[in-house]
Order: C-alpha cells, then sequence, then structure tokens
C-alpha cells in the first residue's frame, strides 16, 4: 500500500487543535417526535480514531451524519459549539456543506453496492469526487484514480476501474467506496458500519486499510455495533444508548474495565469461546442454562459424500459428509459462496444433492419422491437470517405459527400457539399481529416459535443472529440453547461470525469453495487449526481486550 | 352517506361510474320509458323536455336506450374481463409454476396473441365463432388473457423463489396447498388494477365489435349498436349519436382515471 501523491491538506485546524469539536449536540425529528441525539459532546484530533458503539436507535449513525449536515430530512440540529475544520458549522450554509463533503471529510457506507451508482464505473466514480473538489488537474485525474485504487489495496486498477459496482465482490466495492471517500485528501474519515457486511477476512483487510490511513494522518470517525471491531481500531470509543453517550474513555480502559452497567451488558452479550455453557442475556433471577445431553448412540441425521453441482461450473458443494446427533450442535462456518446455505437447503430437503445421500433417522432423506418426503419433512425446520422473508406478507403472527401445526385444529391448535408464543417470551397478543409490526428480536422469535410447533429432531438454523444487536442476538442465543437443552433438538447452526458458532456449538465444520477443509471439536478447530484457511479465518477476527468485563 | 359525497366531490370519475352502477343496477330509477317501444310519429325528435336525448329514427327514447344500453355494454366488459382474468391467472400460474418447457410453450402462446391489436384478434375470433352476445364476450375475453397472464406468470417466478414459499415446503405442505394458499394469494397484487384498466378496454372494444355488427343484434339497445345506426342520420339527428357516443367515453375515461388512481394508491405500498 504505497501512498504516492501526498497533496497538501487545505483545510485543518491550527496545529494541536482538534479537527472537531462538538458540545451538547441534540438532533430532533419534530415530524417523528422523536429526540435522536440528546446532547452528546467529543473531540476529534487529527490522526486520532474515535468510535461510536451502540445498538440500533441509539443515536450513533445520525451523530456521525449531522457532521456533514446529513442528519436527514427534517432534523433539527441544535449544539452549544459544533466547530468541523476551524470553521463554525451552525452558521453554514448549503453551499459550506458542499465544500466540506468529500474535501474535508469523506464517508464511507455500510452497503457499498448501494452507495456506488450502479450506472457508472468504479473509475468515474472516484474521478467525480477528484473534479467536483478540483484537487488534481484534469489531465492528471485518470492516474490519480487508478494511484487510489492501488492505495486501497485494488487488484488491477486499471482493469477494476472500468467495471461496474456490481462486477466487483463486496470487498472490493468497499475498497472502492473507501477510495473515492479518500479522493480528496479528506482531513477525517467518517465510516459507518464499514465492514458489517463483509466477510471476516475481508474485514480484517477493510480494517488494516482504515489503519493504514490513520497512521498517515486522516483522523477516523468509526460507528459500529460491533465491539471487537471498534477494539481493534479505535483509539478512543463513546458508548451511546437511546441518544445519550453513557461511557467514553480509551478503548483499552472502556472494553477491559466498563464503568457503566450498559458497557458491560453488552460487552457480556458478544458470545465467544469464554462464553461457552453461559447466558449471554440477563435474567431477573440470573439463572444458568439447563444441561443439555448429546446422545450419541446414534446420529439423527447423517451426510455422505454430498456434492452439488450446476452444470459445468465448480461444484457448490464437494463430496461433504457430517452427522448430526440428538442434542447436538452442529457449527458450519465458511465466507460468502463457499456453499454453506447450499448445504442447508440439501438438508432441508428443497434441493437434490447430484451425488451422495442423507439419512434421517437411518431412513433415506435424499433421492426419494417428494411424496414420501413429505410426511417426515417436519421433522426439519428451518430458522433463517431474515425472518420477515420467510413470513407470508398477508399473514398474522398466530396464522403464520399456526400454519405448520397440521395435526391440530380449533382449540388445541389456538392452544397450542399460544403455548410456543409462551415459550419464545411473546405475549399471547401479538397472534394478532403482522411480523412488520415487531422489532427484528420479537420477528426471529416469531420464526422460532413457528419452527418449533411440528417438535423437529433438527433445527436448521442459517445465520440466524446475523442481523441482530448484540443484546437481542444474546437473548436469541440463550433461547436457543434453552429450547434445545429442553428438547434435545439436533442443531446445525451456519454463522460466518465465529464468536457465535464457538460460544453454541460441540463441533464445527470449515467450508471453503463448497468443500469442508476442517472439522472436529470447536475448541480444537479454532484453538488449534491444522488447515491454512481456518488459520486465516481465525486469525482475522477482532478480539476484544481481555478484562473483567469481557469475562 | 357523507362520505361518498366527498369523493364524488373530489372525482368526476366516481361519479360517472355511480350512474353506471345505478342504470346497470335499477335503470328504471334515471329513464322510466322502454327503451324499445317505438313511436314513428314521434322519430328524429331533438331533445325537448318529454325526450332530454331527442328521438332516434323508430321514434324510440335515446335516454331510455343509453340508460338501458349501461346494462349490455357492462355486462359484456365485465364477463369479458373475467374471462380473461379467470384464464389469465391460471395459464400465467401454470407457466410460472411448471417445467420449462411447459412455461416455453405457453409464452410463446402468449406472445403470439399480443402481436395482434385487441379489436383485430376479437375480430378474428368472431370470423371463426359468429356474431352474437356470447361470441363477443369470449372474443374480447380471449385478446385480454395475454396481458394478466403475463404479469402472474412474472409474479409467480417471484413469489415461488420467496423464502415463504420455501419455508412452507419444510411444513410438508403439498404442493397444490402450496400453490393455493401462498403463491396465489400473493401474486394477485396488480390485478384489481388492472382489471379496472382492462375493463374500459373491453368496453371499447365492445362498443366496436358491435358497431360492426358483430355484437348484440337490433333492436337491443346497445351503445356500440346505436351508434351504428345513427351514423346514417348524423346531419339530421346528432343528438342519436352525440349521447351514446358520450356514454361510451365517458364510461372508458373514468375507468381509466379510476385505474390509474388505485394504481397510484397501491404502487407505493407495494414497493
Amino acid at each position: 500500500m504505497t501512498e504516492t501523491d501526498a497533496a497538501p491538506r487545505t483545510i485543518a485546524g491550527p496545529a494541536g487543535a482538534p479537527l472537531v469539536s462538538v458540545a451538547n449536540l441534540r438532533v430532533g425529528f419534530p415530524a417523528a417526535g422523536v429526540e435522536a441525539v440528546r446532547g452528546v459532546s467529543f473531540t476529534i484530533s487529527p490522526g486520532e480514531c474515535v468510535a461510536i458503539v451502540g445498538e440500533s436507535g441509539s443515536g450513533k449513525s445520525v451523530t456521525a451524519r449531522s457532521l456533514l449536515g446529513l442528519a436527514g430530512p427534517g432534523a433539527q440540529v441544535s449544539a452549544s459549539r459544533l466547530e468541523i475544520g476551524g470553521g463554525d458549522a451552525l452558521a453554514f450554509g448549503p453551499e459550506d456543506w458542499r465544500r466540506l463533503r468529500g474535501r474535508f471529510a469523506g464517508l464511507v457506507l455500510q452497503d457499498a453496492l448501494v452507495s456506488l451508482d450502479p450506472l457508472r464505473t468504479v473509475g468515474s466514480e472516484i474521478a467525480e469526487v477528484l473534479s467536483v473538489h478540483d484537487v488534481v488537474p484534469r489531465a492528471r485525474r485518470a492516474a490519480r484514480v487508478l494511484e487510489l485504487l492501488e492505495a486501497v489495496g485494488v487488484p488491477e486498477p486499471a482493469v477494476r476501474a472500468r467495471q461496474h459496482p456490481h462486477q466487483l465482490s463486496g470487498g472490493l466495492r468497499q475498497r472502492a467506496l473507501i477510495a473515492s471517500a479518500i479522493a480528496a485528501e479528506p482531513a477525517l474519515i467518517i465510516a459507518d458500519e464499514p465492514t458489517t457486511a463483509l466477510d471476516v477476512t475481508v474485514q480484517a483487510q477493510i480494517l488494516r486499510l482504515l489503519a493504514a490511513r490513520r497512521a498517515d494522518g486522516t483522523a477516523l470517525l468509526v460507528i459500529s455495533h460491533d465491539l471487537a471491531v471498534v477494539a481493534s481500531i479505535a483509539d478512543r470509543v463513546l458508548v451511546m444508548k437511546d441518544g445519550v453517550v453513557v461511557e467514553e474513555g480509551p478503548v483499552d480502559r472502556v472494553l477491559a474495565a466498563p464503568a457503566h452497567a450498559y458497557t458491560r451488558e453488552l460487552l457480556a452479550a458478544v458470545p465467544s469461546a469464554a462464553s461457552r455453557g453461559s447466558r449471554l442475556s440477563r435474567t431477573p433471577d440470573g439463572r444458568l442454562p439447563p444441561e443439555r445431553v448429546v446422545d450419541h448412540s446414534k446420529p439423527v441425521l447423517s451426510a455422505s459424500g454430498l456434492s452439488v453441482s450446476y452444470g459445468d461450473r465448480r461444484k457448490a458443494v464437494d463430496e461433504v459428509s457430517f452427522s448430526l446427533h440428538r442434542g447436538e450442535t452442529l457449527g458450519l462456518v465458511g465466507e460468502s459462496g463457499s456453499g454453506k446455505t447450499t448445504l442447508a437447503r440439501l438438508v432441508l430437503g428443497l434441493l437434490a444433492p447430484s451425488a451422495g445421500e442423507i439419512l434421517l433417522h437411518g431412513r433415506r432423506w435424499t433421492g426419494i419422491p417428494e411424496r414420501a418426503r413429505r410426511p417426515h419433512r417436519q421433522l426439519i425446520q428451518l430458522i433463517s437470517q431474515n425472518p420477515l422473508d420467510s413470513f407470508d406478507p398477508r399473514h398474522t403472527v398466530g396464522r403464520l405459527v399456526a400454519e405448520p401445526l397440521r395435526d391440530l385444529s380449533g382449540q388445541a391448535r389456538a392452544a397450542r400457539v399460544i403455548e410456543l408464543l409462551d415459550r419464545v417470551g411473546l405475549a399471547p397478543e401479538v397472534r394478532g399481529r403482522h411480523p412488520r409490526e415487531l422489532s427484528g428480536g420479537q420477528r426471529q422469535r416469531v420464526a422460532i416459535a413457528r419452527a418449533l410447533g411440528p417438535r423437529p429432531d433438527v433445527l436448521v438454523c442459517d445465520e440466524p443472529v446475523s442481523a441482530l444487536d448484540v443484546s437481542i442476538q444474546a437473548q436469541v442465543l440463550d433461547l436457543l440453547a434453552e429450547i434445545q437443552a429442553e428438547d434435545g433438538t439436533a442443531l446445525l447452526f451456519i454463522s460466518h461470525d465465529l464468536g457465535v458458532v464457538h460460544h453454541l456449538s460441540d463441533r464445527v465444520l470449515v467450508m471453503k469453495d463448497g468443500v469442508v477443509v476442517e472439522e472436529g471439536d470447536v475448541d480444537e478447530v479454532f484453538f488449534m487449526p491444522s488447515h491454512p484457511y481456518t488459520k486465516e479465518l481465525v486469525a482475522a477476527v477482532p478480539r476484544l481486550p481481555a478484562g473483567d468485563g469481557a469475562r | 352517506m357523507a362520505a361518498i359525497t366527498l369523493t364524488a366531490r373530489r372525482s368526476p370519475p366516481v361519479i360517472v361510474l355511480l350512474l353506471l352502477v345505478v342504470a346497470v343496477a335499477v335503470p328504471g330509477l334515471l329513464s322510466g320509458t322502454d327503451p324499445l317501444a317505438a313511436d314513428p310519429l314521434h322519430a328524429l325528435e331533438a331533445p325537448s323536455a318529454a325526450h332530454w336525448f331527442g328521438t332516434d329514427h323508430l321514434g324510440r327514447d335515446v335516454l331510455a336506450r343509453v340508460v338501458h344500453g349501461a346494462r349490455h355494454s357492462a355486462s359484456i366488459g365485465l364477463a369479458a374481463v373475467a374471462l380473461a382474468v379467470g384464464a389469465g391467472v391460471l395459464l400465467g400460474l401454470v407457466a410460472g409454476l411448471s417445467h420449462r418447457w411447459v412455461d416455453e410453450a405457453l409464452t410463446r402462446c402468449f406472445d403470439v396473441l399480443s402481436t395482434f391489436p385487441e379489436l383485430l384478434l376479437a375480430l378474428l375470433v368472431i370470423a371463426i365463432t359468429g356474431p352474437g352476445t356470447g361470441n363477443v364476450i369470449f372474443a374480447i375475453g380471449i385478446a385480454q388473457i395475454p396481458t394478466y397472464a403475463r404479469v402472474i406468470r412474472a409474479q409467480a417466478f417471484v413469489v415461488r423463489r420467496a423464502g415463504y414459499v420455501e419455508q412452507a415446503v419444510t411444513f410438508g405442505l403439498s404442493r397444490t396447498a402450496l400453490t393455493l394458499r401462498h403463491v396465489l394469494p400473493n401474486v394477485l397484487g396488480p390485478i384489481p388494477v388492472m382489471a379496472t384498466l382492462g375493463l374500459g378496454q373491453a368496453v371499447i372494444a365492445a362498443s366496436g365489435l358491435s358497431f360492426l355488427g358483430m355484437g348484440p343484434q337490433p333492436p337491443a339497445a346497445e351503445w356500440g349498436a346505436m351508434l351504428s345506426e345513427a351514423r346514417n342520420y348524423l346531419r339530421v339527428a346528432w343528438w342519436q349519436t352525440l349521447f351514446p357516443a358520450a356514454a361510451i367515453s365517458l364510461t372508458v375515461v373514468s375507468l381509466t382515471v379510476a385505474g390509474r388512481r388505485l394504481q397510484r394508491r397501491f404502487e407505493g405500498r407495494n414497493a
């Protein structure tokens, strides 16, 4: 990563003075009757990385966007001090804000596919920033675009610059977005969940890239819900909850010895190797999860030599074998495109393997007519990443949960729905509501209640907590562990999050390009990985500093 | 009642459509005269207090014929649209959910059918079946099938891959139950808007075919047929042409405006 062209920074405060100084920032949305940010103060100095962590709705994104004058339509921003780059931003007009954006502060958003114009090449997107702020002479722009792409570690920049966003992988897109954010050599980069949608090895690369920018003297403001990401990059951290900063300080101190109860709760909710066998969320009575018994005598489900190929392309799943016992959790990790979801679809009987077979309770599950499989389908149920997608949009919660209960009717059915909802911690009243009126955590609970209805022997969980905040994730993981201990259900747990898998699984399969590259006891695989890919994965996971807060 | 007046004030199309419904349901409320009663002594009389829309060449009351004609035109239109929607949804679902070769075959059929202008295709069908009310309905219905079938097919493609359909498979639902419970209700979204717009088209096509003598036969009071008879007297009795023509135009324009309005309202919500 070579930085070839160090253009002088035109906007920067006097030496030693902070780039951004905010005191008592308040952002309200009067139309919605919401005050998203209620009195936040912080400063960012050149070359410093400040992180804001918090869950959805904590006001962390709105705070960051206020620094670019992008708090949103209808937002009312007030502050006792809002100094950006030495100017008083409270007096800024639209023209001043425009000059600021890109030139003084670059913004990197979570999803580069949405943030980049689909109709333009990556190169022209970056060149636009250069031309708007007139950073380099027209003749030098094309060369500068290539330099920038190279600086952010995009291989073959000349080829990539001519491609459109959809032709790039997620990691390359995110790099291209960062290239456009740093094109005008801003003194500050604001990164809003810059790695949330990325695989763990790509995340590590992007974090290294951002760290390199900081080493060059650029200040960073990182917004994240992921405490481990923050730990690996930030100097100082602000923990936000309900629009207020509940705790702030140097990142090592805050994460290792949190002073505020909420920070402690957040840290305790992070699943990891250390949290195995214990609860992640707080319960009123502080009870421990019930003991889980794995019955190794004979497998509930066993797969041998499973392969799926489409045409003559490479196999999506290649010679995969595994077995799953009663009460056991089998973790399945791998990056996007590794074949995890294809394997889940095979197990669910939604896809026929091109070779190999699956046995359910010793009986053939694949290679039989759908009519013969149908009566046993209830034995394997799915909990998917996005519950809203898995709900018929016209149905109420009650109808959704009742649907798989096909051998019950009338009163018995209604009673069972209430029982199932109670089991996942939902009140009977939610029956009449539509899932879109519920929160993300509640929706996932409805999905779990529905999956439990047919009393399945196997639950396939495909990234069930990836879309959830850490404290909600903790509750859902605790719920799954509790259900598994009580019912002896076997779990096939798919996730890209190694911490979650380590917390919950007994054994783990590591997949890459459709092949299981490593499998075994979860501690052995993650603590002593033998395959180079597993080593790379494990090394790429950002870690929390050890301390009381992180157990 | 207040709600109705309010909507009516905001939109003339609603008034027209309400009048149309009344004309179809209780024509006597708008005109007490018999539409078929000929009175040669009072032929081709200009609009007056006795005959608001004048009389035609046989002395029949034009108002009564326009009012009673609504029943013909509306019922032909409704029946044709019902036929097209029913067959279109069925064929669209079959195409969208079946094996590829079934889909290919059906889609090619829709393609061929939609290369013909709707009225021309209807004429073609009539040329085979012969004239008459039932045949006009059949002809227009056939001509409109591809429009609905294509949309349903496209919707079915999306819905069959939706997470909730896949999820329902894991509950052990049969193919039929799956289609009826999850696919069908979720593909019907665009149909109300399309059918409202399609009804306007069907009314035009029906009048067109009747004008050419393919529809309800004289002396039946059908708007297209009335125009056909009136065109010989255009110079002496403008009223005999103007009022049925206005009825057709107002009906079609109102249906189209109402359809577009529905579309605007629902498009935002479905997105």
